[in-house]
């Protein structure tokens, strides 16, 4: 790969008519590079990336034991995902994870970016120190909260006047409460940042007539800066619901989809099925499941919301 | 503006610095008391001991293997998407031929891609390939999947470089290449840190691909080890969370010295 780049194709731009000259005579032509300048990092990133997500379709057609050669057996697999009530069962449970995602998460990062937006001094050093769980890796966060809340030695075990016997992985309500909870922690900071670039692109004029026309703070925030985050607001829930669809560190090391199945939610069934369970094939079926699940989602959000017809993508990228 | 100040907010503010800095003030204090001290008076207790065991604890049980190994990783993902994006990048931004719009297209198709849909494949094909239990076998899927959010960045930096520039590079006769490593690469400075920030944290914090392509000790990455170390010694949570601290100091270090491509690299994790 390293030769590749160093010396791109000599053929770079074959169709360009006008050609550079030393001497200057032709200079309105800029040369261009020509799309060879693209294929060593296209080919690197359709071998490890489009190649597996064909392979994936292909593979849901078929069984393999994790040994040998996979065989083709037609629509096995997804009638089997079809009847597996412990799938069934996990579609409800990502969709109920996602939506406490989104439901959490949106307002109280929206709350905060604004918050963080302004130019106060207290703000800008608050908003460094929410900034770090964002530090963190999914892993690390799931085994710090999994020692803060284990039923022994963390923090329910001493507060049992709010956490009944203490024990938030026993039962299944306070697992998934536990699960939403930390994917808020870990994911709020960064829904944070966006709405706080995005405020801060908000044109200040309109605060300043609002003002002349002696709106208060509530009513600048509902009829001001709320539309005006329109477009983050659609950022962030499509990440948000990405995110959820493909939810699976959290999981596997706070509940490993206990008790019993009752937080064994997709990817995470997808996971077990082939790498626990050497049902490879039903775990490729589960998987190409959850792309098009994210896919058909994000796209539904994107045309309801006519986020299509908008011009800047990046907005509140700062 | 001058106004009131918005008690509210402050309240609301406050109570998110508590949920936010609380656990990480256990995970410090934790991590400097004893194993008995902490079962003893819980997590919140003021600690009444003072022991670094908890980190040396870790290095002990090979966190000092795994470190070296999530360097390499890094370094390699970094040096690949360096490498291999800029190109792309300036192609994406200056070519007119459509295949290269084509390309792009493709790349951003690959931002909706996660990674957890394609690691049964993966793994299939990294074993195939006799990459398994090995570095490289995690190291060139986790570049690739910096690739589209790390071509959307530069490509948007490389777009600021105004048109006047490559004008008067041509009127010098100067070549694609030479623009490129004169002109594009010079300017673009700002998107190259970022990419760089983006893809090491995605190196440094990956965990599936590990997971998935890697068994042995001597490949194990950090994210993998605390994994471990939490299913087999998870009692031992003082120790636990020397660990993760551990796994933090870098990022932490970067935070520090390149706040601000770190926030926009981070805004990049945000999108995958």
């Amino acid at each position: 790969m390293t030769t590749q780049i160093t010396s791109p194709p000599p053929t770079a731009e074959p169709r360009k008519r006008a050609r550079r000259r030393p001497d200057g005579s032709y200079t309105a032509k800029v040369a261009r590079p020509g799309f060879g300048w693209a294929v060593p990092a296209t080919v690197f990133f359709a071998l490890f990336a489009i190649v597996p997500l064909i392979a994936v379709a292909v593979l849901s057609f078929m069984s393999w034991n994790g040994l040998g050669s996979p065989e083709f057996v037609g629509m096995d697999n997804w009638t089997r995902i079809a009847d597996d009530p412990v799938m069934i069962n996990s579609i409800w449970l990502t969709l109920l994870l996602t939506a406490l995602g989104v439901i959490i998460q949106t307002p109280l990062s929206i709350l905060l970016g604004v918050w963080a937006a302004g130019n106060q001094r207290n703000r800008a050093v608050l908003s460094a120190i929410y900034f770090i769980p964002l530090l963190l890796s999914s892993t690390a966060v799931s085994v710090l909260w999994r020692a803060l809340l284990d039923p022994n030695f963390g923090i329910p075990a001493r507060a049992t006047w709010l956490f009944g016997d203490g024990n938030l992985f026993g039962k299944q309500a306070t697992a998934i409460g536990v699960l939403a909870f930390v994917s808020a922690w870990q994911f709020t900071p960064l829904h944070t940042l966006i709405y706080q670039g995005a405020a801060r692109a908000i044109p200040q004029v309109l605060y300043q007539a609002a003002e002349i026309d002696g709106a208060g703070r509530y009513r600048q925030f509902f009829h001001i800066t709320l539309p005006q985050l329109r477009n983050s607001i659609i950022t962030s829930m499509i990440l948000m619901i990405v995110g959820g669809l493909t939810t699976f560190e959290t999981v596997l090391i706070l509940t490993q989809g206990g008790p019993g199945t009752d937080t064994t939610i997709s990817a995470y069934y997808m996971y077990q099925k082939a790498f626990k369970g050497f049902d490879f094939g039903a775990g490729a079926a589960i998987a190409l499941a959850l792309v098009v699940a994210a896919t058909i989602i994000s796209l539904i959000v994107v045309k309801v919301s006519g986020y299509d017809k908008m011009r800047s993508d990046m907005e509140g990228v700062s | 503006m001058r106004r009131r100040p918005n008690y509210l907010a402050g309240a609301g503010s406050l109570l998110w610095l508590f949920l936010v800095g609380l656990p990480l003030y256990v995970m410090l204090a934790a991590t400097l008391r004893s194993r008995g001290d902490y079962a003893e008076g819980g997590p919140v207790s003021i600690p009444d001991s003072f022991t670094l065991d908890n980190y040396t604890g870790a290095f002990d049980s090979g966190f000092g293997r795994y470190f070296l190994n999530t360097l390499v990783v890094t370094v390699c993902v970094v040096g690949l998407v360096l490498l291999l994006v800029p190109p792309l990048a300036y192609a994406i931004v200056r070519s007119r031929s459509r295949a290269t719009s084509l390309i792009f297209r493709l790349f951003l198709l690959g931002l909706a891609i996660p990674a957890q849909a394609v690691i049964v494949p993966m793994f299939y094909l990294i074993s195939e390939a006799g990459l398994y239990d090995n570095l490289l076998g995690v190291i060139l899927p986790t570049a690739a999947f910096c690739f589209p959010m790390s071509a959307l960045i530069l490509s948007g930096a490389m777009r600021d470089i105004s048109p006047e520039l490559f004008e008067a590079m041509a009127m010098d006769g100067a070549t694609p290449r030479r623009m490129f490593f004169q002109l594009v690469v010079p300017l673009s400075r700002g998107g190259l840190s970022t990419i760089v920030v983006f893809s090491a944290l995605q190196a440094w914090n990956g965990f599936l691909f590990p997971l998935v392509l890697t068994q042995s000790d001597s490949t194990k990455v950090i994210t993998l080890g605390l994994y471990n170390f939490q299913t087999e010694h998870g009692i031992d949570i003082p120790g636990l969370l020397g660990a993760v601290v551990l796994s933090m100091v870098p990022v932490l270090l970067v935070y520090l010295f390149a706040r601000r491509a770190l926030v926009q690299g981070l805004m990049g994790v945000g999108g995958k």
